[in-house]
């Protein structure tokens, strides 16, 4: 029986330049922060992010790790827009942009997760979601509606991280927040090998349903082949019920976007080190 | 009951949207359209679901901001998509720009290949409005949110829909815009946008200004609507007591 734990690192380490990940958690929400933290440390560039984004998105933007964007919004929530992230569009240095409509998006991961080239949908047909990704095509219904409908292309990763609230060591694991959001799609859309999950704690499985019903178990072990121990993992989005957001950090966060002297003081005091320092120095404010 | 804001006569205005629309999700973003919603269900259209703004549709009369909540189910934002998608919803959204034809755009404005500001993204609403009814909520309407063309297609407009499949024509439906100055909606020969109704104390001439594109207009434009007296206790003691519904609108 396999015991599934590693560090941040040792997941990073299994990445290459260029690969596609895909990041779990919604806007500012469980979002699997300690796992960015690592991607921002390595080398690892020329990357493809596919997430419903939130201050991951920003971070990877401004730190130069993203080639190809694939999103259905990017928010910080409390904040509504992005400060990293705005910075990056409006400064032309993602290279490669997808903005989906947040369906389409579900679809992607879903229809990669299905093993399907596709899903069809109407979400996206008529707005200037087609006009910017010209890649995107429309397939007739073969039934006699004979409708023409949009063809999601199946977003297949290369990676997935995600976190969630409690596991056992070999990846049974369950959210005990308001939702799951969308991440078991990520990790089934993911590569089997590099489907990381970090969690708040890992308990014995027996403990699992000490903590909630039945219903918060929605990931297995088959979906997961890396389960990162990190507590406070997800700060300074929130990580319900465990904690909420760290309002006074994002804003900090977002205003260090105002500069590039305070982003680097911002990159010096928080970002320069290893997790450990990150939660040191977040914990010292 | 006297001082009726203009937060006031928004909310109502909102809620009014929902009118006739049974038991379907009824959605609001941000503070004037959820307790548009909010409103409706407490009053006039009772089988109305409305959430908390997380994951559950509550079945009490909550307070904007208040966690004190009847919750009657769960809607994870899966659920939500499945609501959507099977047209049991009609949301009220913002919108940055919108044009005759009911085109929105909250993605950003300039070029999207490289704007000269970044917005939210297109979110659910190119989903939105094809699936279910659909109406929009601006609180600063000028000439530079009623816009001639939008920057980005987010939400789409009737002109658009129409050049889509006949299932597409039958389902697409945005209801009615709701601004700081008046009502209007689509219901002329060609679905452009109409001057429905004028907010107490504004002039038609104030709306023309504060729009680019050419409306149609009625000679005898009728004047929105106030709130009734227990419309006005509903919201003013139950669903924001702390006044939360004047806070996103100009003085």
């Amino acid at each position: 029986m396999a015991d599934k734990r590693m560090t941040e690192d040792e997941a990073i380490a299994t990445l290459s330049d260029g690969m596609t990940i895909g990041i779990g958690g919604w806007g500012s929400r469980r979002k699997p922060m300690s796992l960015v933290r690592a991607l921002l440390r390595s080398p690892l560039t020329d990357l493809t992010i596919v997430s419903y984004g939130g201050p991951d998105v920003g971070l990877l933007c401004a730190a130069g790790k993203v080639k190809r964007l694939v999103y259905g919004f990017v928010s910080l929530d409390s904040i509504a827009l992005e400060p990293h992230f705005r910075l990056a569009r409006q400064n032309g240095t993602i290279p490669e942009v997808v903005e989906y409509d947040e369906g389409m998006l579900q679809w992607g991961l879903y229809a990669a997760a299905l093993r399907l080239p596709f899903l069809p949908t109407r979400a996206g047909l008529g707005s200037d979601v087609v006009k910017n990704s010209p890649f995107l095509r429309t397939v007739t219904s073969p039934y006699a509606d004979g409708e023409e409908l949009l063809a999601v292309p199946a977003l297949n990763l290369d990676a997935a991280f995600v976190h969630l609230n409690r596991s056992d060591e070999r990846g049974n694991a369950q959210f005990l927040g308001p939702d799951l959001y969308f991440d078991d799609l990520f990790l089934n859309a993911a590569a089997p090998g590099r489907r990381f999950m970090s969690v708040e704690k890992v308990v014995p499985t027996s403990e699992l349903l000490e903590n909630g019903t039945f219903h918060t178990m929605k990931i297995n072990r088959s979906m997961v082949d890396g389960v990162i121990e990190a507590p406070n993992g997800a700060h300074f989005t929130n990580c319900q019920p465990d904690y909420e957001r760290d309002e006074a950090f994002q804003k900090e966060y977002a205003n260090a976007a105002k500069d590039p002297e305070s982003w680097s003081a911002f990159v010096d005091t928080y970002l320069s080190g290893s997790e450990a320092d990150y939660q040191k120095a977040v914990a010292a404010r | 009951m006297s001082d009726i804001t203009l937060g006031e006569i928004c909310v109502v205005a909102v809620a009014d949207t929902f009118r006739g629309d049974g038991e379907i999700f009824a959605s609001g973003m941000g503070t004037i359209p959820m307790l548009g919603a909010r409103l409706a269900r407490a009053t006039f259209e009772p089988d109305l679901l409305v959430s908390d703004g997380e994951a559950f549709f509550v079945s009490n009369n909550l307070a904007v901001g208040s966690t004190d909540k009847q919750v009657e189910g769960w809607v994870p934002f899966r659920s939500v998509f499945d609501t959507l998608w099977g047209g049991r919803r009609h949301v009220v959204m913002g919108a940055s720009q919108i044009d005759a034809y009911g085109n929105q755009n909250i993605a950003n404005i300039g070029p999207w290949e490289q704007p000269k500001s970044q917005l939210l993204g297109v979110r659910g609403a190119p989903g939105n409005t094809i699936n279910h009814t659909t109406s929009y909520f601006i609180g600063n309407q000028t000439s530079r949110v009623f816009v001639d063309k939008v920057d980005t297609v987010s939400g789409i407009g009737y002109d658009r829909a129409a050049q889509l499949g006949e299932w597409v024509r039958t389902h697409h439906e945005i209801r009615r815009v709701v601004t700081n100055l008046g009502v209007f909606d689509f219901n002329t020969p060609d679905h452009r946008m109409r001057l429905a109704s004028v907010h107490p104390g504004v002039n038609v001439s104030d709306i023309v200004d504060a729009c680019s594109f050419e409306l149609v207009i009625a000679d005898d434009v009728p004047t929105t609507r106030t709130p009734t007296d227990d419309e006005l206790a509903m919201l003013r003691e139950v669903l924001d007591p702390k006044s939360f519904r004047d806070r996103e609108l100009p003085a």
